[in-house]
């Protein structure tokens, strides 16, 4: 153990001490509880002897720990509840520690360790969350409990598709589709003329920046409420990061590539589709990355300006003014399941398609 | 020389986006005539008054809630809510974007001292990084701003209402591109440099004052960039669900509900101004600071 | 004169930059005949990789004449009369190596069916058989730069342009691709054109050697290279390689002030 372990593992034993000598009694109302306490207490014993010393062993008393912190919450939790919860965490904070600084660990264990704790982490999230609402009373209001947000999701799952269809299928996808593929022509057209390029390029650059949500109420007074002018927003939003980004990528070969073209008195046609645009697929697929996530910010916030009664949106606004926080919860789990979803979709693809840059190149020797 | 950069400045930059504002509003002048015709050509068959094309072209550029209003219906606006109104009052647009500007700016900083920490956290301690960073990453790829709305209900049941609450939205936002990007630049120095303070036996301390801050600092202007644009986006969009009577989200909500399109399309020109004028100054200050240390460009 | 491939008459060529000009090709004549093997010598700024860019036509002559194979430049270079080799090898990474080597055959429209065949023949030209599914960044230095020259042969122009192709190798990679290239030369009987800075590259493989000198670029000295035609790597140690040798060396010292 390093000094930094130490300390952390004296607290924790300090924290597992406070717990048992605050309700004396675990002992026989609540032996699991006790039990843990103890052990907490006594992994001080491993600071002197280098005993059971290992990231593993913290690992598996951490998830132990939790799932008995766990069921033991919905009743109202004993005294010497919260010190050992800080306990328990400690010690799954020591296990990550411990199994970073490993360093005789198999290569296949290493990556699957890489893979495992940011999992860890978030059930950690997830299971605070759960015992700190469950656990102190605190009000929906406030912050509904993981439980309560998941029982909200399985009930209103019809709610949910229909608000799913409307603001990502219709809005943000369309949007996204047209916005992205009219900026991707656009792109190509003013290529030629590098008087267009330098006039296009710092504009963009500006849109970008801008907040052009905010455009919302005029595509709703163009387009009406329905998911028309939501589509608007979106490809407004999604038009300039791909114009930029395509029109950059297009410049970046090098000499040498132009120049070997130019030996084989290739047309302008052939150098596009054989050099150009493959080398401008990493800054294209950066822009569909960075739109995917814009697009459906557009069209949920382009809903709080007005909207037919469905949508994520329109949801999210409605069931805030109501208080009703363990729907608005759900909704936002939808939202984060799709974005993330089309992020992974389209890294996924620009994986396929540019193997080949630098940044891929290592998943394919390995 | 110093005379052929300047022509060459003009000629290469100043003349082709000229040349394209230019064409945009012409654009803009004739869709708000296409636009509002309709509606006025009602009106003149209502009034049963006779029309000629000139007569369109002039009342469709000075209708009062147009579908699409002139440019210069949107400045003399933006003139009279700026320089004709005090500024404490409720109609002044300077009032409203200072409101804004000013939970931006509160958010931003935040944001940014929140970033930095938990970007130096990361890259000093393996465990945060293992099992924080790919939630870091992956909270990109969610519609985050989505969120506003509750974390204003939130904050005001615990009491909290006005500055603070937009201002943590922006905080919010602007977190996280700062935390990535100065992860990247803290760890962007080379193996060889790294070597090279391991043969002084340096410190991880002196290793971080040194060496790791410093290479990180383009990389901590450059999302600083990208962390003022998302800011000034959420002190907007946390303007939208209170029904807050102040700031340029207020404009917009309150144009929306009375049709107001001018009113809308001002607020807007001020949020691109001040956006611009914020990376301006953030390009300002990140040129002289990165050529003061000796960065090249 | 009559069979000169390439023939370079009185040719300037100066770049304008905002400062000031730059004389890169100062009266440069010179012809290449058909089937020779050309290198080009200088210290940098002699501008013999911008003689070697105005053959390809990738340079516009200021003045002067410049014809190759009866045409001017911008014609020839529309006929794909010459095969380029750069200093990088310049391979597209998206490309495989095969596909690396048929890109040049796809622009000039060959057909479908002949292309396996030609890519076959050249990729076993510079011993590249069997890495056809590679792409070029799973390959080294040495084996890149063997694709490009694969690339540049396979449309078969009768002239091959090489701008210091081996300049970024090291010397053990080098001697053997000078060796194969010489072989290749043989075998093929192409007039190359070979821009190097290495004196015993430029001796070892040519049978002229052009020494150049910079400020302004501008030709030095025409070396007839006497080596027989048969050149094992050993030859370099022979008295006679050493006196060519000491003779371009002499060139470069008499155009060069060393300021």
């Amino acid at each position: 153990m390093n000094k930094f372990q130490k300390v952390q593992q004296v607290i924790a034993s300090m924290m597992a001490l406070l717990a048992l000598q605050s309700s004396f009694f675990y002992a026989f109302n609540n032996p699991a509880l006790f039990i843990i306490s103890l052990i907490a207490l006594l992994g001080v014993i491993r600071i002197f002897y280098d005993y059971l010393n290992n990231g593993l062993f913290d690992f598996l008393f951490s998830i132990i720990g939790m799932t008995i912190l766990m069921i033991n919450v919905y009743e109202s939790p004993p005294n010497g509840y919260w010190p050992l919860l800080i306990s328990v965490w400690l010690y799954g904070w020591l296990a990550v520690e411990k199994i970073t600084h490993e360093k005789k660990i198999a290569p296949f264990y290493r990556k699957l360790f890489f893979i495992a704790v940011p999992i860890f982490f978030g059930a950690w999230i997830l299971f605070a969350w759960e015992v700190i609402t469950i656990g102190l009373n605190i009000p929906m209001v406030i912050l509904p409990s993981p439980s309560l947000i998941s029982i909200q999701f399985v009930d209103s799952l019809d709610t949910l598709w229909d608000d799913f269809v409307q603001t990502f299928v219709r809005a943000a996808l369309t949007g996204y589709l047209i916005g992205c593929g009219s900026a991707f022509i656009v792109a190509i057209l003013i290529d030629k003329s590098l008087f267009l390029r330098r006039g296009l390029l710092p504009i963009g650059n500006f849109i970008s920046a801008i907040p052009i949500v905010g455009i919302a109420p005029i595509m709703i007074m163009w387009f009406g409420f329905d998911w028309h002018s939501k589509a608007a927003v979106v490809v407004i939003m999604t038009f300039f990061p791909m114009l930029v980004n395509t029109v950059t990528g297009l410049s970046v070969n090098n000499q040498i590539d132009r120049d070997l073209l130019k030996t084989y008195a290739s047309s302008y046609t052939q150098s596009l589709i054989l050099m150009r645009l493959p080398a401008a697929a990493p800054f294209i697929f950066n822009a569909l990355k960075i739109n995917s996530t814009l697009a459906l910010i557009g069209a949920i916030i382009a809903e709080f300006f007005g909207s037919p009664t469905v949508g994520l949106g329109f949801r999210i606004s409605v069931e805030v003014g109501r208080l009703n926080l363990d729907m608005v919860w759900a909704e936002i789990a939808v939202a984060a399941l799709v974005g993330s979803a089309s992020y992974g979709v389209i890294s996924f693809v620009e994986k396929k398609i540019t193997f080949w840059h630098p940044s891929n190149r290592k998943t394919l020797e390995n | 020389m110093s005379e052929n950069t300047f022509i060459n400045y003009f000629k290469n930059s100043f003349l082709p986006i000229l040349s394209i504002v230019i064409t945009i509003f012409a654009i803009w002048y004739i869709f708000t005539v296409y636009l509002n015709s309709s509606k006025q050509i009602d009106a003149y068959e209502r009034k049963k008054i006779d029309w000629e094309f000139s007569d369109l072209v002039r009342d469709t550029m000075s209708q009062k809630k147009p579908l699409l209003p002139a440019p210069h219906q949107i400045v003399s606006e933006m003139w009279k809510t700026i320089f004709m109104i005090k500024v404490t009052s409720k109609k002044s647009l300077i009032f409203h974007s200072y409101v804004t500007l000013s939970s931006t700016l509160l958010g931003f900083a935040i944001g940014t001292i929140l970033g930095i920490i938990l970007a130096v956290s990361i890259v000093e301690n393996k465990a945060m990084d293992a099992s924080l960073m790919p939630w870091i990453i992956a909270s990109q790829t969610i519609p985050i701003l989505a969120i506003a709305p509750m974390i204003i209900i939130i904050l005001n049941a615990f009491g909290l209402s006005g500055l603070l609450p937009k201002a943590l939205i922006s905080t919010y936002l602007s977190f996280f591109p700062i935390a990535v990007g100065m992860v990247k630049g803290l760890r962007s120095p080379e193996i060889s440099y790294l070597d090279l303070m391991h043969t002084y036996n340096s410190s991880r301390l002196n290793v971080f004052w040194k060496l790791r801050l410093p290479s990180s600092v383009p990389y901590l202007f450059a999302s600083m960039k990208v962390a003022i644009a998302i800011s000034l986006v959420g002190a907007i969009v946390g303007e939208l669900p209170t029904g807050a009577v102040a700031g340029l989200g207020a404009r917009l909500l309150t144009g929306s509900y009375f049709g107001l399109t001018i009113q809308i399309w001002s607020a807007l020109v001020m949020a691109a101004i001040l956006a611009g004028t914020l990376i301006f100054i953030l390009n300002f200050i990140s040129r002289i600071t990165l050529k003061r240390m000796g960065v090249q460009e | 004169m009559k069979n000169a491939i390439i023939s370079a008459e009185k040719l300037n060529l100066i770049f304008e930059t905002a400062d000031d000009d730059v004389v890169a090709l100062k009266d440069v004549s010179l012809n290449i005949d058909k089937g020779e093997f050309v290198s080009f010598i200088g210290p940098s700024g002699c501008g013999k990789t911008t003689f070697l860019r105005a053959i390809a036509s990738l340079e516009k002559p200021s003045s002067g004449n410049l014809s190759v194979n009866g045409l001017s430049p911008e014609e020839a270079r529309k006929k794909r009369a010459y095969g380029y080799v750069f200093q990088a090898a310049g391979l597209y990474p998206w490309r495989n190596i095969y596909r690396n080597v048929s890109l040049p055959l796809e622009i000039m429209g060959y057909k479908k069916n002949e292309i396996p065949g030609i890519v076959e023949k050249v990729l076993k030209l510079v011993d590249l058989t069997g890495f056809e599914k590679k792409f070029p960044w799973q390959l080294s230095g040495g084996m890149q730069q063997r694709a490009s020259i694969a690339r540049a042969l396979s449309f078969d122009a009768d002239i091959l342009l090489m701008d210091e192709p081996f300049g970024a190798l090291d010397e053990i990679v080098r001697d053997h691709l000078n060796e194969q290239l010489l072989k290749l030369w043989k075998t093929t009987n192409k007039t190359i054109c070979f821009v190097t800075h290495s004196i015993p590259e430029a001796v070892y493989l040519s049978t002229k050697i052009v020494v150049m000198s910079p400020r302004p670029g501008r030709i030095i000295d025409v070396i007839e290279n006497t080596l027989p035609t048969d050149r094992p790597l050993e030859i370099r140690d022979s008295k006679e390689f050493i006196s060519v040798s000491q003779r371009v060396r002499e060139g470069l010292r008499s155009g060069h002030s060393y300021e």
